[in-house]
């Protein structure tokens, strides 16, 4: 983990462009990432967030354009960088104990024969406590729940100690007490110089953060969550007619979709905007 | 008792040669068998022991060992996966499927151009365990040494890749390298065991011992550990078998490890329904 300063961003793109084969999904993206900043990345199912992290993580080349990830090309450091996807499909049915998941992440250290040292047990240990998840320590891992499950890759990501997180939704599956525990902890790491990148769909979330980056196939907006949730951006990034006043939506009007409707449909609801007691809720309108 | 179950490998060198090539034999599966099952490569495992056959049966022809003719046709079964999944926009399953069928066929053509056709399929299908030779129980020690050695040496990058290829990767370790070798770890297996067990056979080695050691495994290694242990003694009870009632000895090696997954099946499920008794 970073504790001094740094001269240099975590994270630097320059027209960027991302996308699959055959599919552009974000254009010239331009932005950097100072130590010991968090970014939220907040848009609708398919705005590019995760495709994002995933190109940031070096699991997807850049259609175009140039970034840096800790001074150079992604994956050039992997025990400095971690990594949280959204899916976990094979590893349900691994004969693998907690503990054993939590450790995998300190392999990045050590290559392919370096011993696990004391100080790599400790990072394991403080992590499985930081996420709640200690006394599960010799449980298999087929045998939790999904959202124990979800405590036990957190433990892994912040285990490796990196100095940039890219988490893809990691609240997703938590109970209340976890993600406030989760949220206290990344701000933590923050404060000792760890960069943070995380996708939500909580604006609550997005908006303890230092920085918000609105998606919804193009970066509709960057900076600090009060500062860019105006209603022009909260229409270009969730299709919905409203102002965001004190850590919530206000919905005046729908444009189009379901956003907003409360009524959990895929789309804009993703968003969880919540209407202030009082405000208008409009009815759930076909698309 | 030791009539019936020492006798038969102390007094017949070759039930005693079949015996250590099919603990061998159950080593390596163990071990490899162990990464078929929880990457999810069952398919092309399968396709694997099958994709020698046209190697053997050429080499047959040809009359050079049929080792390097399986060696050839398990390395042509991998490039050509690989080759279809990038070419096309097909699954790895429907490139799997074509080849396996594809190189099946080719084998079973070449090995009827083949004047003893249904004796050498038959040998190639479910091997020779009784007739194994000592250099082949040798070149066995190798290879069993060379998988057990790879394993331990890479077991962090394909445990990852057990897990998640994208913590593999994220991890330093080439998912496609990783995946790779245990391609060709596997096709090792395949190409040393068939002469054994034969190419059909060699495939319920390596899924059924692996499978069974899953169901009350934590950990990769003791599950690798259990996977050799229940091949192994598949192998003893299978070879007693064949001797005292006379079954094809290969044959009844798979059938016996088959028959201890789906014992130790019902035992957990009769362990775990007693414990929900005892502790509801």
């Amino acid at each position: 983990m970073s504790s001094g300063k740094k001269a240099h961003a975590t994270v630097k793109a320059e027209a960027l462009s991302i996308g699959y084969p055959g599919e552009m999904v974000l254009e010239g993206l331009q932005f950097e990432l100072a130590p010991g900043r968090i970014l939220a990345l907040v848009g609708s199912n398919g705005s590019g967030k995760t495709t994002l992290l995933k190109t940031l993580a070096g699991l997807l080349p850049p259609v175009s354009g140039g970034m840096e990830i800790l001074g150079g090309p992604p994956l050039a450091c992997p025990a400095r960088v971690a990594y949280l996807g959204q899916f976990h499909p094979s590893s349900f049915m691994l004969p693998l104990r907690v503990v054993d998941v939590v450790r995998m992440a300190r392999f990045a250290r050590h290559g392919l024969l370096g011993r696990l040292a004391k100080e790599d047990e400790q990072a394991v240990q403080s992590a499985m406590g930081v996420t709640g998840i200690a006394p599960l320590a010799e449980a298999p891992l087929n045998t939790l729940s999904g959202g124990q499950r979800q405590k036990v890759f957190l433990a892994q990501t912040f285990a490796r100690e990196a100095d940039l997180i890219l988490l893809d939704e990691p609240a997703a599956n938590l109970d209340t007490p976890a993600r406030k525990a989760y949220r206290s902890h990344i701000r933590r790491l923050a404060e000792a110089g760890t960069s943070i990148i995380v996708a939500t769909h909580d604006l609550d979330e997005a908006a303890e953060y230092d920085l918000t980056m609105l998606l919804a196939r193009k970066v509709v907006a960057f900076g600090p969550c009060r500062d860019i949730l105006t209603p022009e951006t909260l229409l270009a990034t969730f299709g919905i007619a409203g102002t965001y006043q004190e850590g919530r939506i206000v919905i005046v009007e729908r444009e189009h979709g379901h956003g907003a409707c409360g009524h959990g449909h895929e789309g804009p609801c993703d968003a969880q905007p919540r209407a202030s007691p009082g405000a208008r809720q409009p009815p759930c309108l076909p698309p | 008792m030791f009539e019936t179950f020492i006798a038969p490998f102390s007094t017949n060198p070759f039930m005693a040669k079949a015996l250590l090539a099919g603990f061998l034999v159950s080593v390596a599966c163990g071990i490899v068998g162990t990464l078929i099952v929880l990457r999810g490569l069952a398919f092309i495992g399968d396709a694997l022991a099958h994709g020698v056959l046209p190697g053997v049966a050429m080499a047959m022809i040809l009359g050079i060992p049929g080792i390097l003719g399986a060696a050839v046709g398990a390395l042509a079964m991998i490039a050509g996966i690989g080759f279809i999944t990038r070419r096309s926009n097909l699954s790895t399953d429907t490139a799997i499927g074509l080849l396996f069928v594809g190189m099946l066929a080719l084998g079973v053509a070449i090995v009827s151009r083949s004047h003893a056709f249904s004796g050498d399929l038959v040998r190639i299908l479910f091997g020779e365990i009784l007739g194994i030779r000592s250099v082949e129980i040798l070149l066995q020690v190798v290879s069993t040494a060379l998988i057990a050695g790879c394993v331990a040496i890479f077991r962090r990058p394909f445990l990852l890749l057990c897990f998640s290829p994208e913590q593999a990767q994220t991890s330093g370790y080439s998912p496609r390298r990783y995946h790779g070798m245990m391609l060709l770890l596997i096709a090792l297996t395949v190409v040393v065991s068939f002469r054994t067990v034969g190419t059909l056979l060699v495939f319920g080695m390596l899924l059924a011992p692996a499978a069974s050691a899953a169901l009350f495994s934590r950990k990769l290694s003791t599950m690798m550990a259990f996977a050799a242990l229940i091949g192994s003694v598949s192998t003893y009870a299978g070879l007693l078998a064949s001797y005292h009632f006379n079954l094809a000895a290969g044959a009844s090696i798979t059938l016996v490890a088959s028959l201890a997954f789906f014992g130790l099946l019902v035992a957990r499920h009769m362990s775990q329904s007693h414990s929900a008794r005892v502790h509801p």
